[in-house]
């Protein structure tokens, strides 16, 4: 049964088995057991982050070509749910309309950049993707009238998604069921959903292409792959996942700017995730994505004690301040690059398989 | 007996044939702006405003064309030595303000050249150490180069914050750079004058080594083809180096020349500019010094005419001219022969 919802593809590793149970009942039960309104938005961030990075890794680890575009399509999401929000009607309705055409322009957007640029090198796909993609993050600034520019948008959700709304009246479990609880719901569902079936696609023939693909693609195009589609087809799957993601982003928070959805850091975290995580297994997207989250909550704390401590020392409180963990997260990044590529993941596997050799 | 050989050689070796029509779109593009502008001082200002902006991103892109053509490595860690070129600069020029501010030519070079001397220094050392410690491990892995300088470019602008502070850095340009020379009705700004000097002279300078010195034969055949040069006995990998901290110190340049064209110095800058600097290569193609010379400055160019034409449609008027430049030469204006 776990393993047909799995697609076959299981953790291979006590620990990693162990860790991802954990993450997922932590999610499961996060209202009840973490019931602030702070903890639920962390929680609600950490799934959508899972789904964003593990549609990345399709491109990245499952395909091996770099996007830098892929906020771009997580941008349109969330913007096409809060621009048909906002002056459409803040009904269900309005979010399959808006989703609708966000996936639809998405996956045309990157068909185009695909069949444009993937036919040429890999490099030359990570360079216009960059360069589609902050022209992108401009255009939505400067579309004020549309976008709400920098100060981005406010909208109302569907009623049942209000923090006002009760689904009971009474208490369940000591928590009130209302409007965040049910868009909390709403996110872990379909991101599990989407996740599964990310899972599904990437262990189906079409998964071994894109695997054939990344390891060599002369023998793949020799074989009689048109490698030119299977990556076009890549790239638009990942940019529909992620636009889905954005939608869901956009429903959580009740509002959509430009530095939640299409800056540049926001894409640099998304690599952090996939690379620290582990490329070339969606799994890694889901411990990249969770670890990187609460670092980025949990480290400033520690990191601002650190800094206090060493108030005496030169320049080691500016390297310790809190607002520099992104400087050892980097780091860490090229590291893992260099000595363990296969990422966190990779790790716990091969440490398992030596240990079930000896 | 050696007149012979030459002349065997002369036969032997068919001439190549130039290929001028990229060079002809940039008068062409100019030519076309003028009805539509139709009012010559304001035309002639936005083509000095182009060719000085096409000049600050030749300086920068230069360098990282010709070390992808040489060696195969796409830097995206490329902006960071244009940031640590423009604080730098503004490290060395600030303290000395009071020169800056001074009515006088001669004070304000000698600020001016320190900071520019100091900037290519550092961000020329900054690349070496660069090169032989993230670079050199992944040659040959395009994946990982683009992973790898990414994260270079992550913990370089983060170690800019920790140097020069979270702040954006105000950079006043000196006194004799300021305003404009105004002849008629025509305003040309003395600083986009400078830059377009600056510009013309580097690129001067760097065809005339590579195409009239034994360095310029080696690095051009290196790009040509790697292993024949190597086999011929030449040590590649130190030309490389060499080529890779010279690109490097001219992204601080030019990075120096934007922060003043700016006024401003911020640690994000040089991933800003980088996505115009892509924009260039491409178009010109690939490793090629030439291709990007013209690129840089029809990029200049169209962003300034379409900025003041439609002003709305500036933002995507890079891609925009990219993606017909590609429709025309799939591999940029003067594609890079490779085997």
């Amino acid at each position: 049964m776990l393993h047909a919802i799995l697609s076959g593809d299981v953790p291979r590793s006590k620990v990693l088995a162990a860790a991802l149970a954990l993450i997922f009942f932590a999610l499961l039960l996060a209202p009840f057991v973490f019931p602030t309104v702070n903890a639920l938005n962390v929680a609600g961030k950490i799934c959508i982050f899972i789904l964003l990075a593990a549609s990345y890794d399709l491109l990245l680890g499952y395909t091996g070509i770099v996007s830098f575009a892929h906020t771009m399509f997580f941008g349109i999401g969330a913007y096409g749910v809060a621009i048909v929000m906002g002056r459409v009607a803040p009904d269900w309705g309005g979010v399959l309309l808006g989703g609708g055409i966000a996936i639809a322009l998405s996956v045309a957007l990157a068909a185009l950049i695909g069949l444009f640029s993937l036919r040429v090198r890999a490099i030359f796909f990570a360079m216009i993707t960059l360069a589609v993609a902050s022209a992108f993050a401009i255009l939505a600034s400067q579309l004020s009238t549309l976008t709400g520019g920098e100060d981005g948008l406010n909208y109302r959700v569907p009623e049942m998604l209000r923090p006002a709304f009760r689904l009971f009246d009474g208490e369940i479990l000591g928590i009130v069921i209302n409007g965040r609880v049910m868009a909390y719901y709403l996110t872990f569902a379909v991101s599990l959903l989407l996740f599964l079936l990310l899972l599904r696609v990437v262990n189906s023939p079409f998964g071994r292409v894109l695997q054939a693909i990344r390891e060599n693609e002369f023998r793949a195009e020799a074989i009689g792959y048109r490698t030119v589609h299977y990556r076009t087809l890549a790239n638009c799957l990942a940019a529909a996942v992620a636009t889905v993601a954005g939608m869901l982003l956009a429903l959580v928070l009740r509002y959509t700017n430009p530095d939640t959805t299409l800056s540049f850091t926001i894409m640099m975290d998304i690599l952090l995730m996939v690379v620290i995580g582990g490329m070339g297994t969606l799994y890694g997207s889901v411990l990249g994505a969770t670890l990187f989250l609460l670092a980025q909550l949990y480290l400033k704390d520690v990191m601002g004690a650190a800094s206090a401590a060493t108030s005496g020392v030169p320049l080691l409180p500016s390297l310790l301040h809190p607002d520099r963990w992104l400087l050892w997260f980097g780091l860490l990044f090229i590291a893992s690059v260099y000595f363990f590529p296969t990422g966190i993941v990779g790790r716990l596997r091969s440490l398992a398989q030596r240990h079930r050799l000896l | 007996m050696t007149a012979t050989v030459k002349a065997a050689t002369a036969d032997a070796l068919p001439q190549v044939r130039t290929d001028r029509l990229p060079l002809l779109i940039l008068p062409v593009v100019m030519l076309l702006a003028l009805p539509a502008i139709f009012d010559v001082p304001a035309w002639l200002t936005l083509t000095l405003a182009g060719l000085a902006m096409g000049m600050m991103i030749f300086l920068m892109a230069s360098g990282l064309t010709l070390v992808f053509g040489l060696m195969d490595v796409l830097n995206f860690g490329h902006g960071a030595f244009i940031s640590v070129g423009a604080f730098v600069g503004a490290s060395v020029m600030l303290p000395l303000a009071a020169w800056m501010q001074a009515d006088s030519f001669a004070l304000n070079m000698a600020v001016l050249l320190p900071g520019i001397l100091a900037a290519m220094l550092v961000s020329g050392a900054l690349g070496y150490g660069f090169e032989r410690i993230v670079i050199a491990p992944v040659y040959g892995q395009h994946l990982k180069q683009i992973l790898i300088t990414m994260g270079g470019l992550i913990v370089a602008e983060q170690a800019i914050h920790v140097v020069w502070g979270p702040d954006q850095i105000p950079l006043p340009r000196p006194t004799s750079l300021r305003g404009a020379f105004i002849i008629g009705d025509v305003a040309i700004e003395k600083y986009r004058l400078l830059a377009v000097a600056v510009g013309l002279l580097v690129f001067l300078a760097m065809m005339l080594v590579l195409n009239r010195t034994k360095l310029g034969l080696l690095i051009r055949a290196g790009v040509e083809n790697r292993e024949m040069v190597e086999s011929l006995g030449y040590r590649i990998k130190r030309l490389f180096v060499g080529v890779f901290v010279a690109g490097s110190a001219l992204a601080g340049l030019g990075g120096v020349m934007w922060a003043l064209y700016q006024e401003t110095v911020t640690a994000s800058m040089g991933m800003q500019v980088m996505v115009l600097v892509f924009i260039v290569i491409i178009i010109g193609g690939l490793g090629s010094v030439g291709g990007c010379f013209i690129g840089a400055l029809l990029v200049g160019l169209t962003a300034n005419y379409v900025g003041f034409l439609a002003p709305k449609l500036a933002l995507g008027s890079n891609i925009l001219l990219m993606v017909l430049i590609l429709l025309w030469r799939p591999q940029g204006l003067y594609p890079v022969a490779r085997r």
